[in-house]
Formats: C-alpha cells, sequence, structure tokens
C-alpha cells in the first residue's frame, strides 16, 4: 500500500515539475509572440498579455522603415545554411566512405586525426581566417562562409560510425563486377543507404549554420550580405529603443521559421541528438 | 575476401581530398596564421603585414596574460560555466532518470522533451535580445510581473546589477542546454542493458539506489562525454554574453570569446593581442579535446569490435543456413 501512495506522490511530483518546465520553456517565446502584435502604448502599460493586439501591422511598418529587412537577411542565411548543409553531407559521407570502403595506409591516422580536430571551434582560429580571407578580398562573400562545411569532422565521424554496419561490402563487390565505377558506386549506392544518416545531420548542419553569429560578425561588413542573426543584433540598437511593439515584432519573425520547421522535424531532430551525442 | 583490396586503395586517397584540401586551407592554415600573429605587432584596420616581434617574442601573451579585462573575461567564462552546468547536468539527470524508469511510464514524455529541447535550435542572437527585453526597465514583462505580485511598487532597474546580470546568462545557458543534455543522457540510459535493471529490482533495490548505484556508473562514459563538450562549449560562449549587456555591465558578462573579439574587431584592432589571447584558449581546448579524444577512441574501439562480431556472427549463421 505504501508502495503505490509513494508511487502516486512521485508521479504527481513528477508532472509538477515537467508542466512548470514546460511553462519555462513556452512563456518567453509567448510573450514574445502576444507582444509582437501590441503597440507600444499597451506594453508600456502591461507588458505581459495572453492575448494577441491588433497592432501587427503597424509594427511591421515601423521595423520594416528603418535598416532591418528580414528579406536580405532571410535571404543570406539560406543561401549560407543551405550551401553548407549540402557541401558538408555530402564530402563528409564521401570521407566516411574512404575511411570504411577503402584499405590504405593513411586510413587509421587519418581517422585519429579527424577525432582529434572534431572539437576545435571557430573562435580560436578565427584572427588567422579574418586575415587570410580580407588579404585575397573575400570577406563580403557568401562562399567564405560555406566553403569550409566540406571539411566537418563532427559529421566525418558520425556518418563513419554509422556507416560501418549500415553498408554491405557484398553489395558494392557486386556493383563492381557489373562495371560501376567507384565514383558512380558512392553516388547511386552508398549516398541511397546513408539517407537517414544524412537527413539527421543536414538537420543540425543546418540549424547550426543558420544560428551562427561569430563568423558572419566578423566577415560580414556590407549590409546587402547581413545574416538574420546580424539582423538581429541591430534590434538591439538605439533606433529602436522606444519601440518596444517592433522590436518584438524583428525578433518573432526569426524565430517563427525555426519553431515550425522544428515542430514538423521534431521526432527526427530528438532522434538525431541521441544518435550522435556529437554536437554538429 | 579474395578480392584484391589493396587496388582500390588509391580511391581511398581520392575521396580523402576534398576534406583534407578545405582542412588545410580553412582549418589548419587560419590556426598556424593565427600563432604566427601572436608573436607579431600586427594591429590597426586593413593591416596584413607581419613584423615579427625581436626583442620579447612572447610580449603579446605577456601583456594578455596580465591584462584585468582577461583575467576577469576568464573568470567569468569559468564561473558561468560551472554555475549553469551543475544545475543543467543535475535537472537533465533527474528527467532521463524519470523518463526511462520501467516502473512508471511518464506519459507525455515525447511532449515534454520535444517542449524542453525547443529552445536549444532557437537563434542564441535572438535569445539574447530576448531576455534583454524581458528584463528592461522601466518597463517589461519581467517588471511587469514583479509590480503586478506585488514584489516592488516601482520598476527595477534588473540589469545595471552585475549579479543579476551574470545570473540571467547563467540561466539562459541552463535553460537553452539543459533539454539537449537530457536527450542525450536518456539514449545513454536506454543503452544499459534491462537485465541490469532487472537485476536491481530482483535484489530489492529501491529507485535511488538503483539510480546511484546502477544509472550512474553505468553512463560514466556519457557523463564525461557530457561534461567535456560542454566545457569546450562554454569556453568559447559567445553569442549569448555578446549581445544580451555587451560584457557589461562594467565587464560582468564578458568570455574570452567577447574579449577576443572586442580587441580584434571593434575599435582597437588589436590582432596581435586577439591572436595570442586565442591560441591561449586553444591549448586549453586542445588539452580537454585529448581526453575526448581518448574517451572517443576507446567507445569506437569497443564499437567496431562489436560490428565484427556481430558479422562473423551473421556468417556463420549464412554459413549455416546456406546449404
Amino acid at each position: 500500500m505504501s508502495e503505490k501512495r509513494s508511487d502516486q506522490g512521485m508521479k504527481i511530483c513528477i508532472y509538477v515539475v515537467c508542466v512548470f518546465l514546460t511553462i519555462l520553456s513556452l512563456f518567453p517565446f509567448w510573450i514574445m509572440f502576444m507582444n509582437a502584435t501590441r503597440s507600444t502604448t499597451e506594453i508600456q502599460q502591461h507588458a505581459i498579455s495572453f492575448v494577441p493586439s491588433t497592432y501587427l501591422l503597424s509594427n511591421l511598418k515601423i521595423l520594416l522603415g528603418k535598416s532591418f529587412d528580414p528579406m536580405v537577411g532571410f535571404m543570406n542565411s539560406l543561401t549560407i545554411a543551405a550551401g553548407s548543409t549540402v557541401l558538408s553531407a555530402y564530402f563528409s559521407t564521401l570521407t566516411a566512405y574512404a575511411l570504411v570502403v577503402y584499405e590504405w595506409r593513411l586510413k587509421k591516422p587519418f581517422f585519429s586525426f579527424i577525432m582529434a580536430v572534431m572539437m576545435i571551434p571557430a573562435q580560436v582560429t578565427m584572427i588567422g581566417f579574418y586575415q587570410m580571407v580580407y588579404r585575397i578580398g573575400m570577406t563580403n562573400n557568401l562562399s567564405m562562409l560555406i566553403l569550409p562545411a566540406i571539411a566537418s569532422p563532427s559529421i566525418v565521424f558520425f556518418m563513419r560510425q554509422y556507416m560501418y554496419p549500415a553498408l554491405s561490402m557484398e553489395i558494392i563487390q557486386s556493383a563492381r563486377i557489373d562495371g560501376a565505377g567507384e565514383f558512380r558506386i558512392f553516388n547511386t549506392i552508398a549516398l541511397p543507404i546513408m539517407k537517414p544518416a544524412i537527413a539527421t545531420q543536414a538537420i543540425f548542419s543546418f540549424v547550426s549554420s543558420w544560428n551562427n553569429l561569430f563568423t558572419p560578425l566578423v566577415l560580414l561588413t556590407d549590409q546587402e550580405k547581413y545574416t538574420l542573426p546580424i539582423m538581429v543584433s541591430l534590434l538591439r540598437g538605439d533606433i529602436y529603443k522606444t519601440e518596444y511593439g517592433s522590436v518584438y515584432l524583428g525578433l518573432s519573425m526569426t524565430v517563427l521559421p525555426l519553431i515550425v520547421v522544428y515542430l514538423l522535424l521534431s521526432k527526427y531532430i530528438i532522434a538525431g541528438v541521441a544518435l550522435g551525442s556529437v554536437k554538429g | 575476401m579474395q578480392t584484391k583490396k589493396f587496388s582500390y586503395a588509391k580511391w581511398g586517397y581520392i575521396f580523402s581530398i576534398p576534406f583534407v584540401v578545405a582542412f588545410l586551407i580553412f582549418s589548419l592554415y587560419p590556426i598556424i596564421y593565427t600563432a604566427v600573429i601572436g608573436f607579431t605587432d600586427l594591429k590597426g584596420l586593413g593591416m596584413t603585414d607581419i613584423h615579427f616581434l625581436t626583442d620579447d617574442p612572447f610580449r603579446n601573451f605577456k601583456t594578455v596574460l596580465s591584462n584585468p579585462s582577461f583575467q576577469t573575461a576568464f573568470q567569468n567564462t569559468v564561473v558561468m560555466w560551472v554555475l549553469n552546468f551543475i544545475p543543467q547536468l543535475g535537472l537533465a539527470l533527474l528527467l532521463a532518470a524519470w523518463f526511462t524508469d520501467k516502473r512508471s511510464y511518464v506519459k507525455g514524455q515525447g511532449f515534454f522533451k520535444v517542449v524542453f529541447y525547443m529552445p536549444n535550435i532557437i537563434t542564441a542572437a535572438t535569445v539574447a535580445i530576448l531576455f534583454k527585453a524581458l528584463f528592461d526597465y522601466p518597463m517589461s514583462p519581467m517588471n511587469d510581473l514583479v509590480i503586478s505580485l506585488g514584489l516592488a511598487d516601482k520598476p527595477i532597474q534588473f540589469l545595471i546589477s552585475k549579479n543579476v546580470a551574470r545570473a540571467i546568462v547563467i540561466f539562459i545557458q541552463f535553460w537553452m542546454w539543459y533539454g539537449y543534455t537530457m536527450v542525450v543522457l536518456t539514449s545513454g540510459i536506454l543503452g544499459i542493458s534491462p537485465e541490469i535493471f532487472e537485476a536491481a529490482v530482483v535484489d530489492g533495490a529501491n529507485r535511488w539506489q538503483t539510480f546511484w548505484y546502477v544509472t550512474i556508473p553505468n553512463i560514466k562514459t556519457i557523463l564525461l562525454f557530457t561534461f567535456i563538450t560542454s566545457l569546450i562549449g562554454g569556453l568559447n560562449m559567445f553569442d549569448i554574453p555578446k549581445l544580451f549587456l555587451l560584457g557589461g555591465p562594467d565587464n560582468a558578462t564578458m568570455t574570452t570569446s567577447v574579449f577576443i573579439y572586442n580587441q580584434a574587431f571593434s575599435g582597437s584592432y588589436l590582432y596581435n593581442r586577439a591572436a595570442a589571447a586565442s591560441m591561449i584558449m586553444f591549448v586549453i581546448i586542445v588539452f580537454l579535446s585529448s581526453i575526448l579524444f581518448y574517451l572517443l577512441r576507446d567507445k569506437d574501439e569497443a564499437q567496431m569490435k562489436k560490428a565484427s562480431r556481430r558479422r562473423a556472427k551473421a556468417e556463420k549463421v549464412a554459413v549455416k543456413g546456406g546449404k
């Protein structure tokens, strides 16, 4: 009996904590979305509201009237994120293929090397990277934010772990007997088999590139090249000091696409975190 | 096994070329270049000429290490990481233990996981500015809440207090990452063989004993992995402190990454000092990464052994089955 009662108490405790954390996760975003539709006067009177108001369009007008152009930021972020996702997915799978399928003398040292450099963050190499890019006059060139994705050690690591049990050598052998070239075998046999792993890693690579602030902030000086996170940082500036509604709207516009995509793909994203336990 | 594998060896090299080339250009060269700049007098907007320091090659490193701002930044970074990681790990462990407990299934845990993980995918830059708006003065949701609840009769200037500012950065980091840590730990616990838990139940272990003596020892590797990846991430904390209060008030939320950025890219253009500071952080991170390297190598070897054993077993079965 007492065992049962303590189980009941435990359950209640679990749900109380979980509901509290749910509120904690959602509350800031809810306030943000609601305030995006409210006027500055309304927000000044009561900054918390659980229901929307009717000032969405006027907030939008104020927001776009100043230097904030979310479309430009959106397109630039999309270009960079999509480009680097495609490159990192394709070339990481290719590198993993080299590590799994072929026997070559430097294979083991190469893999150890990839593991060793996996965690080196962009921050500590930024001064040299900036100087290099500056010297060749490419600071405002988006390709400098895309091409480095060809070498993504943590994705190679993940792909290799996934490929070992998934890819059978027999299929490759029989394709060879049929006369297919090595590149063709990779593109037509290995890539489709790796689809689930590629999808998982693509989501993470896309999100981390989309959210990246440091590298674009250092390299991009031209307003036309700004990414969404840099655009967001403009909302901090003095020109929006008293335009509360517009600031909330600007923030909402950057969050909304992410939340929509997240809710659509949450199952895969969480499975991916569990599977990888390596930050993308 | 009859096929001559060595004849395909060159493809291993060919398929690795793109990675190696991109790595050399975009990672290795910048690392070396950064290290070199650390020994030069390179400063000023648009300067690229390199002159090595001849009198004292380590001058930049000494200047950085004795710079009070850098010391503060380093302290802040470590303190803010520690104070966010401990509650983050604690809560993540608790939730992971609850969600994996077979004795009582938590209904709706799929939903809870999705919600708890959500802050992690939101742009950190946006989160930083959102929290600044939430705590602003004189009117902000937080002030509205405080006044409505009768905790204060006039708005509070939350963000001029060093401790409050630091506490909010710590909270944001905690809030963004506990969901991630929970998912990782949950998968670790689910990887433990269920027989061990069944044995614990048979032996009459209660929940707490099971957690402490069965779960924790069995996810030691994953805990260490989480610890080190989080530490490396924490040492590079940039977006939140940079955009929340620009490292202020009075450098209270300045991290080493913000310090490096400010040295190099705002106002003073002291690339040499920023490079020296980067290299100091680089050395610390390399040290931490090497721990991780050994950790993953062991895990990797075990996994490969398991895979090859599975393959051998499958072959045996195939041989038996194939008449």
